[in-house]
């Protein structure tokens, strides 16, 4: 598998704009130890500098490598809204490009994935090979110049890198490396990986969705364990309607989820993870017996306990939720079996993709099992977008609506702030009690940090 | 609104077997040769768009749910024609009972997605009904517009139906719905209304 960080060629420090104006946002005061101001969410002047300071210096999500298989296979993305070509370019290498013509800055790929050896750009037609370098130009003899100056092929993300499969850029030469950036939230995504055969899972199609307001309600929710009872109050009735004992789905945030097994873990650099595995029994089929009611469900218990006797539990457990959120600042969320991706589009427009994911078996653990198990996960997979997540983006576009009361400054995130023993802390690793917002606290205080900082951002060209 | 009572425990009729017919059902079944012309069963056909969709309008989703066969599936596929959901994540695949679980969900009063709740304007138009191996099964094919209002706001649902029909005598029941949206593979914005 490709992992490596390619060396970088030649980087060309940039000067964004925002960097030249220095910071005009107070953000000590907008970002206190219990509260952070409402402006973070309503100020487009803070979106632009986040682009910079946040999606320009920290390794930024772009891509799974499930997306691009092959040689020439490429998938578009974004970088803030810097966009994209993920490739894995003619020699293998993954790559992300910039999509953005050399000539006069139009797009130069319109396809969201495919196969391709080369790019040209639909204005002028100058041409691009996959790794970057303008491989011709309509026309030459009215040119004066010479097209084998580096300047002339695409711009490139200076640092590229992959951990198990989940590919990240950075533009910023001093960011750590991927590894050091993730630090301990690798151990919660080794565990999602592992429990499938191969250690490894491939993307298949997502549920998209969309919500008008900023992508950081979406990140202040992931781990947030105060909101499931309430906000997702008509999933969990419906996921119990069938079932007298009410186990079902997210059922173990009722009666007081702080005393659950549960809890929620906050990671240096803004990671952070919920992991609900705890309230279940540690043994196979006690997934499967959480799992709400789905297409097809008792025909396919059915034959798994027929055709594959003791190894059913473990094959339906495949097809269920794995019950953990590991939220990789700023833009990842790994969470059930989703791959969930945020894509800011404005300050207050965010896209949220659910990539469904699927069951790989190279080695044939799984005895012949893993489409039934995927025919089955595409199903369980459609419940959470379908009747939970549409009602957490009607509530964070209600924020959107009522934080444009101005005066009305401040956003409180001190749930379990100064409660004693209820925190723990060991090497920057915060755990606390499911609902607590301690993970918000603590990333934000990273992003104060960011912020406030100047990345040494930079793009290389191949040469 | 009122829960969905009785019928709560139907048949458990999804199985490979079912994908699979429901796959080849929908690959190439818009022949020229099998194109049913005969205006007055095209309009029965019409007639019958045109109440489902007075029913999902009024959102009297009972009545709505009742048009449909006890072994039915609503299909929205995240691909453009719908390929096998086997593979694929849809936007939506729902059997009788995930149906019957998504009114019960609005029901509740607690699906914030639809509270306050839509309201919708649908318009059906450029019919063609297409004949099976079946005698009583027909396929149709339709375009829809929706004009869904909510929270001060007006949005557009385009796309094209296919209804996998039964003739049960002097009305039908409907086997399959599929909905594909123009904009399937785009991120939608709040999309908790029943297309
Ligand atoms: S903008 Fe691309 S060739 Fe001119
Ligand atoms: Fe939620």
């Amino acid at each position: 598998m490709w992992q490596g960080e390619r060396d970088v060629t030649k980087p060309e420090n940039t000067s964004p704009a925002v960097e030249a104006a220095g910071p005009i946002f107070d953000y000590e005061m907008m970002i206190q130890e219990d509260k952070v101001h409402q402006r973070l969410y309503t100020e487009p002047g803070i979106f632009r500098e986040e682009l910079t300071r946040i999606f320009g210096a920290v390794w930024v999500y772009l891509a799974h490598e499930s997306q691009v298989p092959e040689k020439d296979n490429f998938v578009t993305s974004r970088m803030g809204l810097r966009p994209l070509i993920i490739v894995r370019d003619s020699q293998g290498d993954i790559r992300a490009l910039y999509n953005r013509c050399t000539h006069r800055g139009s797009t130069i790929c319109r396809q969201s994935s495919g196969s391709a050896k080369s790019f040209q750009c639909p204005y002028h037609g100058w041409s691009y090979f996959n790794s970057g370098k303008l491989s011709g130009v309509p026309w030459p003899e009215g040119y004066a110049c010479d097209f084998s100056d580096a300047k002339y092929n695409l711009a490139q993300v200076p640092r590229v890198a992959s951990f198990r499969g989940f590919i990240f850029g950075t533009l910023n030469l001093d960011a750590p490396s991927l590894g050091d950036y993730l630090g301990p939230v690798r151990e919660p995504i080794n565990d999602w990986l592992d429990r499938h055969p191969g250690g490894k899972v491939k993307f298949s199609s997502a549920n998209r969705l969309k919500y008008m307001g900023n992508w950081k309600l979406a990140y202040d929710n992931s781990a947030d364990g105060y909101h499931v009872l309430f906000s997702h109050r008509s999933l969990l009735a419906m996921e119990n309607r069938h079932h007298e004992d009410e186990r079902k789905g997210m059922s173990f945030y009722k009666g007081s989820p702080d005393g659950a097994p549960m809890y929620v873990k906050y990671y240096p650099n803004g990671h952070h993870f919920k992991d609900k595995r705890p309230n279940i029994e540690n043994r196979p089929g006690a997934l499967w017996e959480i799992e709400g009611t789905f297409p097809g469900m008792e025909h396919y218990e059915a034959l798994f306990r027929e055709r594959y006797g003791v190894k059913a539990d473990r094959a339906l457990d495949l097809a269920s939720s794995e019950p953990v959120n590991i939220n990789v600042f700023p833009n990842l969320h790994i969470l059930g079996n989703h791959v969930q991706v945020t894509q800011p589009i404005s300050y207050n427009e965010t896209d949220t993709t659910w990539y469904g994911t699927a069951v790989v078996d190279d080695d044939g653990e799984l005895s012949g099992a893993v489409d039934d198990i995927n025919t089955i996960r595409m199903r369980t997979q459609e419940a959470f977008p379908n009747f939970g997540e549409v009602d957490d983006l009607a509530n964070f576009e209600q924020i959107q609506a009522g934080l444009a009361a101005e005066e009305d400054e401040w956003v409180y995130m001190h749930r379990g702030l100064g409660i004693k023993d209820r925190i723990t802390e060991e090497d920057g690793v915060f755990t606390a009690p499911a609902t607590d917002e301690v993970f918000m606290r603590e990333y934000m205080k990273v992003y104060k940090n960011l912020m406030t900082s100047t990345p040494n951002i930079a793009i290389t060209r191949e040469v | 609104m009122q829960t969905v009572d009785g019928s709560i425990h139907t048949p458990h009729y999804i199985d490979d077997e079912y994908y699979q017919k429901l796959v080849s059902d929908f690959s190439g079944w818009r022949r020229a040769d099998r194109e049913v012309t005969d205006p007055v069963f095209r309009d029965s056909c019409r007639r019958f768009l045109d109440l489902e969709a007075r029913f999902l309008d009024e959102i009297r989703l009972e009545d709505w749910l009742k048009l449909y066969a006890p072994n039915c599936v609503y299909w929205v596929p995240s691909s453009a024609e719908g390929g096998d959901p086997r593979k694929e994540v849809s936007i939506s695949f729902d059997d009788r009972r995930r149906l019957e679980d998504r009114i019960f969900r609005l029901s509740t009063g607690a699906a914030w997605s639809q509270r306050p709740t839509s309201r919708t304007v649908r318009l059906i138009s450029n019919i063609e009904v297409y004949a099976t191996d079946q005698l009583e099964i027909v396929m149709v094919r339709s375009n829809f517009q929706t004009t869904e209002f909510r929270a001060g706001e007006t949005r557009l649902w385009s796309g094209r139906y296919s209804h996998r029909l039964r003739d049960v005598g002097n009305e039908f029941e409907i086997l399959v719905k599929q909905v594909n949206l123009i904009n399937y593979d785009q991120n939608l914005r709040n999309p908790s209304i029943i297309l």
